[in-house]
């Protein structure tokens, strides 16, 4: 909502200036966004009357007027407008005047004949986009004056951004209520007296739908001048609310729906074919609107129609067969409340949104419809003569909303607001704002004015005694209310600490969108139905991501061809995938993405590739986290978009919890990713559960370790191994690690050969020799009949 | 090497020659292994000086003491010579060690560098932090609602003006993304029983995309249900967050607005942090800038969870953590969130 401060000041004056007024506004929760002045700055422009006009000799488009600009002298001014005539007033810039955009009014002389000035145009002086012409002021503009002066234009324009529950305040009239009631001063609203009816026509009306549209009011206006046109003061006060002036009856309905906040209607009076009936639309039914459009209406929306069609969608837009048009002499002016609940939602429905609408979805004051008519009647008649038919009012009393009756308790106030107000405070502040109070044995009965449609329970009430009271009066207490010990499971998994790990471990955090390509979807998972949005920003955005490597695919990329060749990113965040039951599913996840260099270039490293155990490291250090390091096995597995040879199924008891492996070749270079690029995903639910240290006792005996050399099948795995030489073992054996893997030269093509190291120890005593060379006999003995390995030499 | 002394008899010996080639042998060492040559060559078993010893016993009983006094103070004067020379010798290996040694310490160190979190989980973090300390636990919701709990429970009837301006991403009539974590309010209320005090971080989405608006941003809602709570604290609560979380003392302004689920409502202005409230681009030169919206749970709310509205109050608030964020880190477009830049990340170590 945009208004002119001096319409405003027209209906309360407080004594603040612009500045605080609209801080007012913003603390009453009538946030002010623009303050802009009626008309950017220009200076030096006069209203000239044009006393005569003669063409140019040289110029057929141009003519020499002689204009008088109350001076001593008329001033001679060559003028290229089509539309400049004797007798015209108008705007004159002089010489010395400046224009918007720092325009520099000169002595000019134009194909040999001087010029003293320009006559502007509205779109020169900055207050349209375009124009046709010069501005053509009104004949009782006093010649002489300035031009800036006489129409106020250092106005401010306030813009202020509403919340959708003050559709009372999308109005002066509202507006001006409540800086009365902040500024503590009375209201000037303009005298509205009923306009006598001066002939006797008049349609009946028939509200077939009295629950969508409990009241009517509509008169017939007849014999407009349609030569008459809209005074400049009212297309001042239009456009500085934002409203193109366009005719009379547009202009008055414009008008009061700006001043008074009613939507108003005017029908061609002769394109209506018989009585108006308040309906619901059938369905299929069409309504050319006023906009051009067409639409095809449902039964759910509300239209007025007269005996043969619809003629307007009911509190959104009139239809353009009964628009009036510039020879339109007859009109009826329509004023109606329409319920918020029955427009809610319609003209978005059908691709809309107007001025009316969005003031019915918010809600007009339902006793307002009178005065509206009979103000927008006043002021047609005022501009083009006519005669006014009686007014029409038809109304469904039992389906007008009643104001609703609110207990307010005194006590209540102080405990929702945390501040103690005297009882006559809070009477004063709902009093001013125009509610009726009736005292009970606790507190009040509060009957708020019918235009407030946001006042629906105690709490509304109370919020409103604190806005106007202010905000900054309640206190600011530190009471520490609610003490809940919830202090997280110490065996719990925190995704926070996983962060931190990979931090730690040269990986950068980042962030991707939720919703990926459907392309890049495919290529990752095949087979997965993804989510797809209905009303996505783009397709490039379209579909839920099912995996986190979406996200990270595209990053690398997007770093690649910036000069990144080292890529080590993370992410965690929901992913969204259906189950084998087609319920959709939100785990959330972790995962991340290494490619170039193993360790960021630098002096005294050979530089080498990332691969698979690099970043298999890093998973384990994100999977010791849990202190359950040891429940977890990488097992040889698939998935269509990695490498074949290098994918582990990360497991958990058996139950997969996670996957990571080299980006397949082809999908890699699909996506234009250079060089091996590696991922890892881990379901964060299946790491939930960790372990609480348990800690067991260190052996005084000391350690002794074997080194075995072994020589087997090249495809057996390092855990196979490990599993058989625990299974060969007795419970001295701490630990086995594989120290060396080599294939090559001396050994055979089938064959790789293994370096073991053993770690033996006792907690009851000293090992000897000989139990060594029987432990580690049995382990060899179980290498060789189990694996078929070898001990080499 | 020490020359080799042919000593028949202890009487032949002259014993001042012998102490001063013992004594120039040891001076003379170069290096340890030359000064234990010397050592084992005049006091070894079979050492010029042991073999003097031995032959005392030859001696008359009258020229014995003379004798072993005057070879015993040979021995002494050798034994501290050697002990010198060896300490001399041993401090010059050392110094010629470090001096070898000695490396450019302002050479880079080797090995992996530390990566760095995204600013907004930085500040997300910090934001975690303030609430927990404060007794505030975190729960999370799924980010995939439906149109119940993301509104209709939140008091925004199907048709209102508030739910037209969420610019929602739905997938079907019922299903839609998260237009804030609100409806996370609803999940811990339906589930758990007052007291409540918790905090919901997470991803929420707009239908919205331009210089200022990316579809997809973070938001933290709290929710405090208790007996006896008012605007007052919630204004207590608010203060002491910004206040910890810009590590400074700034000004709020509590201006009155609506949200559906709160009543009465407000939205926090906080002192801008960039000019001191002076007026800058960054506060559009109003000296204020909205950080939150808040409010105290509308009994409307507190009905489709069960919670009996007269029995118990509450307040929520909500805040955009990328504005958050790029307020104290000084970023100055919020797209740079999600171009996830290296260059940009790397900032954030």
């Amino acid at each position: 909502m945009q208004f002119s401060e001096a319409w405003l000041r027209e209906w309360v004056n407080p004594p603040v200036n612009t500045q605080q007024l609209a801080d007012q506004l913003s603390m009453a929760g009538l946030e002010v966004d623009v303050i802009a002045p009626a008309a950017p700055a220009f200076c030096g422009v006069t209203i000239g009357l044009v006393q005569q006009i003669v063409p140019h000799p040289d110029a057929a488009k141009l003519r020499i007027c002689t204009v008088e600009v109350g001076g001593d002298a008329p001033l001679q001014i060559i003028c290229g407008a089509a539309n400049v005539a004797e007798g015209m007033r108008v705007p004159v810039a002089t010489i010395g005047a400046v224009l918007p955009n720092d325009f520099k009014i000169k002595k000019a002389k134009l194909r040999g004949v001087e010029s003293f000035g320009m006559i502007c145009s509205v779109v020169e002086l900055g207050l349209a986009e375009t124009s046709n012409g010069i501005w053509e002021l009104p004949a009782d503009a006093p010649v002489g004056a300035d031009v800036r002066q006489w129409l106020t234009l250092d106005d401010p324009c306030i813009e202020v951004d509403l919340t959708p529950d003050r559709g009372d305040c999308l109005s002066v009239a509202g507006l001006a209520r409540e800086v009365a009631v902040i500024n503590r001063v009375a209201l000037t609203a303009p005298a509205i007296a009923p306009v006598t009816p001066t002939n006797a026509d008049q349609l009946a009306v028939q509200l077939a739908a009295p629950a969508a549209c409990p009241r009517y009011a509509c008169r017939v206006l007849r014999n407009l001048d349609p030569t008459a046109t809209t005074p400049i003061w009212m297309q001042e006060r239009l456009r500085r609310s934002g409203l193109r002036s366009i005719s009379p009856v547009v202009d008055v309905t414009n008008y009061v729906l700006l001043e008074l906040g009613q939507p108003l209607h005017g029908f061609d009076l002769a394109k209506l074919n018989g009585g108006i009936a308040v309906r619901l639309a059938q369905d299929g039914e069409t309504l050319a609107l006023l906009n051009g459009d067409t639409v095809t209406l449902r039964s759910d929306t509300l239209v007025i129609a007269d005996a043969s069609h619809a003629v307007a969608l009911a509190g959104i837009m009139g239809g353009a067969a009964t628009a009036v048009s510039a020879d339109t002499r007859d009109i009826l002016l329509e004023s109606a409340f329409f319920a918020p609940q029955c427009i809610s939602g319609k003209a978005r429905s059908y691709g809309l949104h107007t001025d009316s609408s969005h003031r019915f979805e918010r809600g007009v004051d339902p006793q307002l419809q009178v005065r509206a008519i009979e103000r927008a009647t006043q002021l047609l008649l005022d501009i083009g003569g006519g005669e006014a038919g009686p007014v029409v009012v038809v109304t469904a009393e039992e389906h007008l909303p009643q104001p609703p009756v609110l207990h307010l308790r005194e006590a209540r106030i102080a405990q929702i607001l945390g501040l103690a107000l005297p009882a006559a405070t809070s009477v004063e502040v709902l009093e001013r704002l125009g509610m009726t109070l009736e005292t009970v044995a606790d507190g009040w009965l509060v009957t708020p004015p019918s235009a407030r449609f946001d006042l629906v329970h105690e709490v509304d009430v109370i919020a409103d005694i604190g806005r106007i009271h202010g905000y900054d009066q309640i206190p600011v207490s530190h009471a520490s209310a609610a003490t809940v010990t919830t202090a997280a499971s110490e065996a719990g998994f925190e995704l926070d600490r996983a962060r931190l790990a990979l931090v730690d471990r040269g990986f950068h955090e980042v962030i991707t969108y939720s919703f990926i390509s459907p392309e890049l979807q495919a290529l990752l998972e095949p087979e997965a139905q993804p989510l797809r949005l209905a009303n996505p920003i783009s397709a490039e955005l379209s579909v839920m991501r099912s995996s986190l490597w979406a996200g990270l695919l595209h990053t690398a990329r997007y770093n690649q061809t910036r000069q990144s060749e080292r890529v080590r990113i993370f992410e965690s965040g929901l992913r969204f995938r259906h189950d084998a039951a087609g319920q959709l599913q939100q785990p959330l996840g972790l995962a991340g993405l290494v490619s170039g260099s193993a360790l960021p270039e630098q002096w005294g490293v050979t530089a080498r590739a990332v691969d698979f155990y690099d970043l298999k490291a890093d998973v384990e250090a994100v999977l010791a986290l849990t202190g359950a390091a040891g429940q977890f096995r990488f097992v040889a597995g698939e998935h269509p978009a990695l490498h074949p040879g290098q994918t582990a199924q990360i497991e958990r008891d058996g139950l997969p919890v996670g996957l990571m492996g080299m980006v397949h070749p082809a999908l890699a270079a699909r996506l234009d990713l250079k060089g091996d690029v590696f991922v890892f995903e881990l379901d964060l639910a299946s790491l939930a559960l960790g372990i609480v240290p348990r800690y067991a006792p260190i052996s005084r005996f000391p350690s002794i370790r074997r080194d075995l050399a072994i020589a087997l099948d090249r495809t057996i795995s390092h855990d196979a191994v490990v599993n058989c030489v625990r299974a060969g073992a007795d419970e001295t054996l701490r630990e086995v690690m594989v120290f060396d893997v080599y294939t090559g030269q001396n050994v055979d093509s089938s064959r790789k050969s293994l370096a073991l190291g053993l770690i033996l120890q006792s907690y009851s005593q000293t090992l000897t020799d000989d139990f060594i060379e029987g432990a580690v006999g049995q382990i060899v003995n179980r290498l060789t009949s189990e694996l078929g390995a070898r001990l080499r030499d | 090497m020490v020359e080799s002394t042919s000593l028949n008899t202890l009487a032949d010996t002259p014993l001042a020659a012998l102490q001063d080639a013992a004594l120039a042998a040891v001076a003379a060492a170069p290096d340890l292994a030359t000064l234990d040559q010397a050592r084992v060559h005049y006091l070894g078993k079979n050492g010029a000086l042991t073999a003097l010893l031995k032959q005392l016993g030859t001696l008359s009983a009258e020229e014995r003491p003379a004798a072993g006094n005057a070879i015993n103070q040979i021995k002494v004067a050798l034994q501290t010579a050697l002990d010198d020379r060896k300490t001399a010798l041993e401090q010059t290996a050392l110094s010629a060690r470090l001096a070898a040694e000695r490396i450019d310490i302002t050479l880079p160190g080797r090995g992996q560098t530390p990566g760095s979190l995204h600013p907004v989980t930085r500040a997300l973090r910090r934001i975690e932090r303030l609430f927990v300390q404060a007794g505030f636990a975190v729960a999370e919701g799924p980010e995939v609602e439906d149109s119940y709990h993301n509104f209709t429970a939140l008091n925004i009837p199907e048709h209102h003006p508030a739910r037209a301006m969420h610019d929602t991403f739905y997938f079907d009539a019922e299903r839609l993304l998260r237009t804030h974590t609100s409806p996370v309010q609803i999940r811990v209320m339906v589930e758990q029983t007052p007291p409540l005090k918790i905090i919901a971080p997470g991803r929420v989405y707009r239908c919205d995309s331009d210089l200022t608006h990316t579809p997809m941003f973070h938001q933290v809602e709290g929710l405090l249900v208790d007996e006896q709570v008012s605007f007052a604290d919630l204004k207590g609560v608010l203060y002491d967050f910004i206040n910890n979380f810009f590590e400074r003392e700034l000004k709020l302004r509590f201006r009155p607005s609506y949200f559906p689920f709160t009543e009465p409502s407000a939205e926090v202005d906080i002192q801008c942090v960039m000019c001191g409230g002076s007026g800058c681009r960054v506060c559009k030169h109003t000296g204020w800038l909205e950080v939150l919206g808040c409010g105290m749970v509308y009994p409307e709310v507190f009905k489709q969870v069960s919670i009996d509205p007269e029995r118990y109050r509450g307040y929520a608030f909500g805040m955009g953590v990328e504005r958050l964020a790029m307020l104290r880190y000084g970023i100055d477009d919020i797209r740079l969130n999600f171009d996830n830049d290296l260059r940009y990340l790397r900032q954030f170590a």
